[in-house]
């Protein structure tokens, strides 16, 4: 054990922070608004040109091009939490499909795709759910019929963020419907602009449209959109299914949150009296802070299992549960201890912090179920962290 | 940044381990705890001479410099095993006497002297018993104290908050639902004090802390176990460990344990560099590990079935381990308004 950092990790920190001081006033707020916002495009720019950000993308594709190290992007990641400045742009197009290029694509993809998706200038949805195949994925139905160079794709998506304002889409399609349920998808790239796409936004429990479903009728797309091969999809979208629950029950983006619930419970009063010198909400408080510790640690033995090239076992299993699981919770002591006034929403007077608590009380009921629900984790805890049997086959019939 | 056990460190928990599992298997369990005085003295001397007494202090101490890390690992494998043990005692008295120069911390890892522990008037003061100093004389009662068999000194709290050292003292033994263990009423009448010792709220810590490793132990045995035995017993004409309401139970428990396993060896870390918040991080890993081990102990018993709750599996010795611990040197909302306090969120 030893947790203090080397005095060559500690001048890095202590560059990074000064980079983000340095450079703060150039940040965007949140008034900045709107995916292309040229704010935000060009703080991207800065943060990649001092390697804050696609650290270890290579230059040609429009990252810093720096050597992996795994410890300098997890200091990075704690600057930007400790100072609260504005973090690089993410998103589906960043964080899942340009490693899955990196790892499977063409050279022509990489060339295409990989710079204007990390500069913010081109924006990504992921087709993977539909309405009939959620847990169960590789039960997907959209196909895709091969007609010359081009697939003509018909089905539905759903849980597509950001499709309104992608550009390009990483699809799932069935390209052998008479092959076994996972050797027949691939996974494809196309633009969202191609006739018979049709998006209709989602409106969920929050009031917004976090997501949408997306229709596609007679889409005419070019099978060079292929990413690795044909009926191969399958394998590349467990590649960025991996990137995506490392998103997930970030410990930091969590410890982030507990210390806005600890701000606001010494803030706020209640007849009189500080929420936090209410003895029983203080002990709750405190059940959660030690889940946040637990969990910070937890996440340090997963850093260092990944710095030695090992497996966390199940350290690193557990985390898109509990730390969902846990961010729910601080939403929801947050709103029990506003009481009355935690009950405000969308606007008024008396709402406190934006009703941010509501929203992610709710938005976050809403990611223990996305991103392989509670359920599934749990099945895989099980069966890869402890050794249980799976589940028999039902015979079919 | 290495946020993992050191080859030091696993090699002491593997040698403490493997002896604990030929010393101390489930026949041994019952014979200490119904009261089989040489099956307990068996182990403990075991324990004595694999030289974990005074293990966690600096080798000018005569230890070995393992730190509260290195006395958690050995906790945790003692709760594991369910073994009885002096550990705690002397791991907890030979720290805040080897950070008040006092010069019997040396004599703790040779064996020359020997502690128990009797900390309740720091967390738990009660009508009818209670510890005072007059004149260099201690009086009074100390309840749950942990004495294993012999020591030649007791540490004990009195109700300033003081930590004392005396050699005199008569002993009540006191039945709880935990037989792995004894517990005892010390009565003291006059006795002279040997040292005073100022550092109660660290001594506390640590002790919490400990308790924190044993229920991690305890309650990762009962978690094997409840996987094992779900993963042969079979109903319905399969293994019942392949039904999902079997699989998440146990996800469960290993989803809630493994980040607390974290917290402990951190909390333990912690204490041992100094940290800041090593107060605070002891005291929530105490009460986590009450909540977590608590989930774990029901939860594991109920895989078991109508087993799990028969004396037959015994596995009811690491459940009311875990009962006991959670309880001891205050409840888990003690521990948690001493993270509070420590942190400044409210004044003491």
């Amino acid at each position: 054990m030893k947790l203090d950092l080397s005095p060559e990790y500690e001048a890095f920190r202590q560059d990074v922070n000064r980079i983000l001081t340095e450079n703060a006033h150039l940040a965007p707020t949140p008034d900045d608004k709107g995916f292309k916002n040229p704010k935000r495009l060009a703080w991207q720019k800065l943060l990649i040109e001092h390697g804050l950000t696609a650290r270890t993308i290579p230059k040609e594709y429009g990252g810093s091009g720096a050597e992996p190290d795994l410890l300098k992007s997890r200091i990075i990641a704690e600057e930007f939490a400790r100072t609260g400045i504005a973090r690089p742009l993410s998103g589906q197009g960043i964080a899942m499909l340009v490693p899955t290029l990196l790892e499977l694509g063409t050279p022509e993809q990489k060339e295409k795709y990989i710079r204007p998706t990390l500069h913010g200038e081109m924006i990504w949805c992921q087709g993977y759910s539909e309405p009939g195949s959620g847990s169960d994925l590789a039960s997907l139905r959209t196909s895709a019929v091969e007609d010359g160079d081009d697939f003509v794709i018909n089905g539905q998506k759903i849980w597509t963020s950001t499709a309104k304002q992608a550009d390009m889409i990483f699809c799932l399609v069935r390209t052998d419907p008479d092959a076994k349920k996972h050797e027949g998808i691939s996974y494809v790239l196309f633009s969202m602009d191609t006739p018979g796409i049709e998006v209709r936004p989602l409106v969920d429990m929050t009031e917004n449209a976090n997501f949408n479903e997306v229709f596609f009728t007679d889409v005419r797309v070019p099978q060079s959109g292929i990413v690795f091969e044909k009926n191969k999809g399958w394998q590349v979208a467990n590649a960025t299914l991996t990137h995506e629950r490392g998103m997930l029950g970030d410990p930091n983006a969590t410890k982030a949150r507990f210390l806005e619930l600890v701000e606001m419970m010494k803030t706020e009063t209640l007849n009189g009296e500080r929420l936090i010198d209410n003895p029983l909400l203080r002990d709750r408080l405190m059940k959660l802070q030690a889940e946040v510790y637990a969990m910070q640690a937890n996440g340090l033995r997963v850093t260092t299992a990944a710095l030695n090239k090992q497996s966390a076992g199940l350290a690193g299993l557990i985390v898109k549960l509990q730390g969902c699981e846990l961010n729910h919770q601080i939403a929801g002591l947050a709103i029990d201890a506003l009481g009355e006034l935690g009950i405000l929403y969308g606007e008024g007077d008396h709402l406190r912090a934006d009703g941010s608590w509501q929203w992610r009380y709710m938005y976050d009921l809403g990611l223990i179920i996305g991103g392989g629900t509670a359920q599934i984790q749990k099945n895989i805890i099980s069966e890869r962290g402890l050794g249980m049997p799976r589940e028999p086959k039902p015979a079919k019939v | 940044m290495e946020f993992a056990l050191s080859e030091d460190q696993r090699l002491l928990q593997d040698s403490i381990t493997g002896f604990l599992k030929d010393t101390v298997p489930l026949d041994v369990v019952r014979r200490i705890a119904d009261g089989d005085a040489e099956a307990t003295k068996a182990a403990e001397q075991g324990l004595a001479d694999m030289g974990t007494l005074g293990l966690n202090l600096p080798e000018s101490e005569g230890g070995y410099g393992m730190g509260l890390l290195g006395a958690c690992l050995v906790q945790e494998a003692l709760g594991h095993y369910v073994a009885p043990s002096a550990f705690l005692a002397a791991a907890v008295a030979g720290d805040v006497l080897a950070r008040s120069g006092s010069n019997l911390a040396m004599g703790i890892a040779s064996g020359v002297e020997s502690f128990g522990l009797a900390l309740t008037e720091l967390s738990s003061r009660r009508d009818g018993a209670g510890v005072k100093v007059d004149n260099g004389k201690l009086t009074g009662r100390s309840l749950l104290a942990m004495v294993p068999d012999g020591p030649n000194h007791v540490v004990v709290a009195d109700e300033t908050g003081h930590l004392h050292v005396v050699k005199d003292w008569a002993a009540t033994p006191m039945r709880t639902i935990d037989r792995t263990r004894t517990f005892v009423e010390l009565s003291f009448d006059q006795v002279s004090v040997v040292e005073t010792m100022p550092d109660a709220a660290r001594a506390l810590a640590i002790a919490r802390l400990l308790v924190a490793a044993d229920t991690l132990g305890a309650a990762q045995a009962m978690l094997d176990k409840a996987v094992e035995y779900a993963k042969e017993r079979r109903q319905f004409g399969r293994v019942i460990g392949s039904f999902q309401a079997v699989k998440h139970l146990c996800a469960e428990m290993a989803a809630k344990l493994e980040p607390a396993r974290a917290l402990v060896w951190h909390a333990a870390y912690a204490m041992d560099t100094g940290d800041p918040e090593a107060l605070v991080m002891a005291n929530l890993a105490r009460a986590h590990l009450a909540e977590v081990g608590t989930f774990v102990a029901k939860t594991a018993t109920e895989v078991h079935g109508g087993m799990g709750f028969t004396d037959l599996l015994g596995l009811h010795y690491w459940f009311k381990r875990i009962g006991v611990n959670r309880q001891l040197f205050g409840s888990p909302e003690q521990a948690r308004q001493a993270a509070a306090v420590a942190q400044g969120f409210v004044e003491a």
